[in-house]
């Protein structure tokens, strides 16, 4: 229905314009590529201030963790209804092999359940092919914290 | 005639000379991610204390304001890793094999400190429990664990 698909993509419109606002996210100089229904890709352009390892130019993990992080957060938006408060519960990361030095890291994350009050994440990062992930995570997410204290 | 620029110095050098100055600092500085991140560290009593100087850089929710979750992530991975290369007798850079966050309340916009504390430590990997907390020990913000590859590769 018209109606209901041009919500959808205000809705979608405003996670994208949100996340890309998120102080963080510019600071690291993250790209808001894609926000569909439970679906966000973000960017991550390779950067000096970025490395963890001087001697190899590797990107630390840490930028890493924070690419899955706001790219799931993201997902969880754009899987609600209704843009309430989320906080990350908790995410757990597997690094399965370095990130190449000078090429940019892709993060592909699925809201691939939303409850009530938690909604469950996945995400790979990855250089060009997402079969050939660089990282693997899964995360979980309080939804509509307003009334509680831990908002994020 | 300008003159050449410095040889970098090699990041397990640069260790071994903060060990022998005791000056864990230099250490930290010399990776441009930790300084991204305002990181700093020193020994308090017996502990390794890596502290995150808050930023406005490091928020993710400006309304309430909160620190974003992957600030908090990389400082406790920073955390266990120093407290690794710190103890360790041989040098070997760990390589994080998987890290779990639990995200315990919102980061507020002040410094948050850091500790990693070793639960095992193998001869192929070891696995480390970290905690960051702000004004209040007691109420951590972030607790986390990770298991980290030791062995020269």
């Amino acid at each position: 229905m018209p109606a209901d698909d041009e919500r959808d993509q205000l809705r979608l419109e405003l996670v994208r314009g949100f996340s890309a606002n998120v102080p963080h996210n510019r600071a690291l100089g993250m790209i808001i590529e894609d926000i569909r229904s439970q679906e966000a890709v973000f960017r991550l352009p390779y950067d000096a201030k970025l490395v963890g390892n001087p001697d190899t130019g590797v990107i630390h993990g840490g930028a890493i963790t924070a690419l899955l992080d706001g790219c799931s957060g993201a997902a969880v938006f754009a899987a609600l209804d209704d843009l309430v408060p989320i906080a990350t519960l908790d995410l757990r990361i597997d690094y399965l092999r370095p990130a190449e030095v000078g090429k940019e890291v892709v993060a592909r994350a699925t809201c691939y359940k939303m409850t009530r009050n938690v909604a469950f994440t996945r995400a790979v990062a990855y250089h060009d092919d997402p079969d050939d992930p660089i990282a693997h995570s899964v995360g979980t997410f309080m939804v509509s914290t307003k009334t509680g204290s831990s908002l994020k | 005639m300008t003159a050449p620029p410095p040889l970098p110095v090699p990041l397990i050098d640069r260790l071994a000379e903060a060990k022998r100055a005791g000056d864990y600092q230099a250490f930290m500085d010399a990776i441009p991610y930790a300084r991204f991140l305002g990181l700093s560290g020193g020994k308090i009593g017996d502990e390794l204390i890596t502290t995150m100087r808050y930023g406005d850089q490091l928020i993710g929710n400006p309304a309430l304001p909160a620190l974003h979750g992957g600030t908090l992530g990389a400082l406790l991975e920073s955390a266990a890793i120093f407290e690794l290369l710190w103890r360790a007798e041989t040098i070997v850079l760990p390589k994080t094999i998987t890290v779990t966050i639990d995200y315990l309340r919102s980061g507020a916009a002040v410094d948050t400190h850091a500790r990693g504390i070793v639960t095992r430590h193998g001869r192929r990997v070891t696995n480390v429990r970290m905690e960051a907390w702000q004004a209040d020990r007691a109420t951590p913000v972030a607790t986390a664990h990770a298991i980290f590859l030791v062995m020269r590769s």
